[in-house]
Formats: structure tokens, C-alpha cells, sequence
């Protein structure tokens, strides 16, 4: 149902068991041991880093249908998206199930788009059980946005590092523990910013006017949430979206956590200002926050998908890099 | 995006560390020149003509920044030392050697050769270009000077 501006409510809406599949960073990292499966090398035993990806996704799809003992056969659709041009890992690797599938492309903020979708073919009775999954990979994302990984170049403190994850969650009209409830469309925001080694900061404008638009759509404020958690504005990007809530005399520091800044160490772990692509927020979202929401140390969660869309083609003309957010409310039932 | 956004952002935009990266870059930069200056004495010593000794040492630091890209260290110097791994003739054969590297999945032709110079391609027309006009100005008033 239609709510306000930007915003739907989901009765029937439920998430069920999701795999993560992570590379050897993510692994060392502190969430770790929460991950359902990790590589010890980020070429995953293939040729090529697409191909390692293709891996990767394939494998966070079959440990999904597993882990819900289900096959293909049971699943009304697969929607998708990754980071690569034309979202080919996703395209790629689906040639091989015999199931309805659709891609889709925000950026970083994909994986919350895909349940958006999602949800709305649940919700339409279009459908019952739905996998929603997401890759991204350092290396594909290095070489297709920014420099070749061993180029000299010296990056800068605000620069990110992309999450070598793939993540797979199948969502259906089955009740489990935890219920998307409301979900929030997101619109396309420019805050006039160039550089995409600076992606978090660039992002967070739109993350505000996601989150804002939740508040006036379904009239709450940030303590109605015990959680709101934005997928991958690293360190410069969480302060700066502090900041401008700040300008609105709002405090959400209290509240918000970042998954760019859950998945890594930053003391430790050599990743600048933290995690980002587009594997990123689910990876956090389906180990740590599902296992504090199933432990009823998190009720009501909002999670905000944030995307920069950038293309390096475009920036060479002397565009600006816009960004998008998309929100969706996780319920413990 | 409104004024009161742009405002927040501009205030809070976090400043490069110019000063310490300039001289990281003066320090790492002058330690690849003083090491090719040290290789060309040492081939005077071994008494090559001196243009000779200059060229052969720009191979032997070109060879040297392949090899250290290929090894997967040259990057994490240029993390530390910016355009002083960057300026150097060294710059130039890791800018090839890393999109060499990263295209061979796509083959020799398609991959390699076609991406080699993806990076360096730049300096190269820009480098013939110029000096196309600068021998073309001294051709034509070389009898005035």
C-alpha cells in the first residue's frame, strides 16, 4: 500500500534464511565468523576476477536454496544486481537456472532495491518465494570504476573498499522472525561532488533525504527505530550524514551505524575509510543484524541502501556523480 | 540539494594532507633518482659513453618498476609516496605493467596490447605532440637564435 511521498507498507512480506559468501578480507574482519562461507584467495580458484565473482554469487545462491530446502523449481523469481557494467555477473551466472529472473542497477543501494521489488510481486500475490541477491568484488569493481589494482597511485584517506561479497536471501509470504514492513523509494540526489574516491561523503545527502522522507511519509522520528543502519558511507560519509541531521537539529548518532564501518577493522585492516559496493550492506545486515534482531536485541530496524552512480565515462565529461538511497523497515515478528 | 546541505558539506570536507605528502613524495622520489644516478656512475665506471650509460640506466629502473609491479610492491609504495612513485620514469613502466596485468584476462591482443598503454598512452601523445612543435619552432628560427 502506497504511503505518503515516496513510501509502501508490505503485510505479507518475510525474510528467510539468506547465505553470505564473503573473500578473505571480509573474513578477517570482524564479523567473520558469521559469514556462511568465505574464500581464502580473491580469484576463487578461476581465471579471471569476473569469473571469481560468477563463483561466488553461484555459490551464495546454492547455499541459499539449501539453507531453505528449496531447488530452483521452487522459486517464483530471482532478482539481481551487481556492480559490473551491464550487471553481467548476475546475467551470467542465472543462464545456468531455469527460473524467472529480473537485474537490477542503484549502485550500492541494489540489494535494497531488489527487496523493494520484491516485495511489491509478494505483496501482488505475483509471487511467493523470491531470492534477492548482490555481488560485488575488489577487483572487478577496481578495474571497471577506478585504476588497475597494482597502479601507483596514492589514493586518499576518503577513499573505500570494495566488500568481495555475494549474498543471497529469499524472501517470500511465508511468516518467519523478521518482516519487512515498510520500505521507502529513494530519488535520484546530486550534491554537486566529483570524486569518486570520496563516494561515502557524495552518498550521504542522499541517505538524509531517504530517511527524512521515511520520517514524513509515515510521520515517526529516529527513536521509533532501535537501529538505522546505512550500507556503505564509511567513515567521511557517517559523519558527514550526522552532520547535515545535525544542521536539521536532529541526533541520530545514537542510532545509526554504518556497514561499511561493521564489516572491517579500520584500525587493523588496511581499507581506508571503510567498506562499500554493493555486497556490502547485506553481508552486515543478514549476519549481524538478523542475529541481533533473532537475540530481540533489535525490534525494529531501518535499513538504508545508499548508491553512488557513477560511471567514468560521464565524469570524464565533466558530470557530477549522484547518489541514491533506498529504505526498507526490518521487524522482529 | 538545498544551501543548508551544501553548506554542511563544504564545512566538513576533510583536507588532504598536502604538506606531509609533498615531502613523503620529495623523500621516496629523491631515493629512485639518487639509485638511477647510482647505477648510471657505476656504467661510466664500467666505462659505457655517457649518453649510453643514461639510457641503459632508464631500462634498468623501467625493468626495475615492471618487476616491482608485477611483484605486487609498487602500488603499496605509491599508497606511501604519491607522485614520487607517480613523476619518475618508474611511474611510467608500473602505469604499463599494471594495465598489462589487469587486461591479460581478455587475452594478448584484445587484453594486453590493447590495454598496455590505456594509462601511459596519455604521456606518449602528449610527449610527441610537443616535441613535434618544439623541433618544429627550432627548425623554422634556428637561423634567428
Amino acid at each position: 500500500m502506497r504511503v505518503g511521498k515516496q513510501s509502501l507498507i508490505f503485510d505479507n512480506v518475510y525474510i528467510q534464511k539468506s547465505s553470505v559468501i564473503v573473500g578473505p578480507r571480509e573474513f578477517a574482519g570482524p564479523l567473520g565468523g558469521l559469514f556462511d562461507f568465505h574464500y581464502d584467495n580473491l580469484n576463487c580458484g578461476e581465471k579471471s576476477w569476473e569469473q571469481a565473482e560468477m563463483a561466488m554469487y553461484k555459490k551464495a545462491i546454492n547455499t541459499c536454496l539449501n539453507k531453505n530446502d528449496k531447488e530452483i523449481k521452487d522459486i517464483d523469481c530471482v532478482i539481481s544486481g551487481d556492480l559490473n557494467n551491464q550487471i553481467i555477473i548476475g546475467n551470467y551466472v542465472m543462464r545456468d537456472y531455469d527460473v524467472p529472473y529480473l537485474g537490477v542497477f542503484n549502485a550500492c543501494s541494489s540489494s535494497v532495491e531488489g527487496l523493494i521489488v520484491g516485495g511489491n510481486i509478494i505483496e501482488a500475490k505475483n509471487g511467493k518465494d523470491i531470492i534477492v541477491s548482490i555481488s560485488s568484488h575488489y577487483a572487478t569493481a577496481e578495474r571497471q570504476y577506478r585504476s588497475p589494482t597494482e597502479y601507483g597511485g596514492q589514493k586518499p584517506e576518503t577513499a573505500t573498499s570494495t566488500v568481495s561479497s555475494a549474498v543471497a536471501t529469499l524472501i517470500s509470504d511465508k511468516p518467519s522472525e523478521i518482516k519487512i514492513t515498510k520500505a521507502t523509494v529513494g530519488r535520484v540526489i546530486d550534491a554537486k561532488l566529483t570524486d569518486a574516491l570520496d563516494m561515502g561523503r557524495l552518498m550521504a545527502p542522499a541517505a538524509f533525504h531517504t530517511i527524512k522522507q521515511h520520517f514524513i511519509d509515515f510521520n515517526v522520528d529516529e527513536d521509533d527505530y532501535d537501529l538505522i543502519i546505512t550500507g556503505d558511507l564509511s567513515h567521511y560519509g557517517t559523519e558527514l550524514l550526522i552532520n547535515i541531521f545535525k544542521e536539521y537539529e536532529i541526533d541520530i548518532s545514537k542510532k545509526h551505524m554504518d556497514g561499511g564501518l561493521l564489516i572491517y577493522d579500520r584500525d587493523n585492516q588496511d581499507v581506508f575509510a571503510g567498506g562499500s559496493g554493493c555486497g556490502c550492506l547485506p553481508s552486515v545486515v543478514y549476519t549481524y543484524v538478523e542475529k541481533q534482531m533473532l537475540e530481540n536485541n533489535l525490534k525494529k530496524v531501518l535499513v538504508v541502501g545508499t548508491g553512488a552512480l557513477l560511471n567514468p565515462i560521464i565524469i570524464a565529461q565533466k558530470e557530477t556523480i549522484p547518489a541514491i538511497a533506498h529504505a526498507v523497515v526490518l521487524e522482529r515478528v | 540539494m538545498n544551501n543548508r546541505i551544501a553548506k554542511v558539506i563544504e564545512e566538513t570536507a576533510p583536507k588532504r594532507k598536502v604538506g606531509k605528502n609533498a615531502f613523503q613524495a620529495f623523500l621516496i622520489g629523491g631515493l629512485f633518482c639518487f639509485f638511477a644516478q647510482l647505477i648510471i656512475e657505476i656504467l661510466l665506471m664500467l666505462n659505457l659513453e655517457k649518453e649510453l650509460a643514461g639510457n641503459v640506466g632508464i631500462a634498468i629502473m623501467v625493468f626495475l618498476g615492471a618487476l616491482l609491479t608485477g611483484l605486487g610492491v609498487y602500488d603499496r609504495i605509491g599508497q606511501y609516496a604519491g607522485a614520487g612513485t607517480i613523476v619518475p620514469i618508474t611511474g611510467f613502466a608500473n602505469s604499463m605493467a599494471s594495465s598489462a596485468l589487469e587486461s591479460k584476462s581478455e587475452g594478448l591482443v584484445l587484453g594486453i596490447l590493447a590495454n598496455m598503454f590505456k594509462l601511459a598512452g596519455s604521456v606518449i601523445a602528449a610527449g610527441v605532440v610537443s616535441a613535434f612543435i618544439v623541433s618544429s619552432l627550432i627548425y623554422l628560427f634556428r637561423g634567428i637564435f
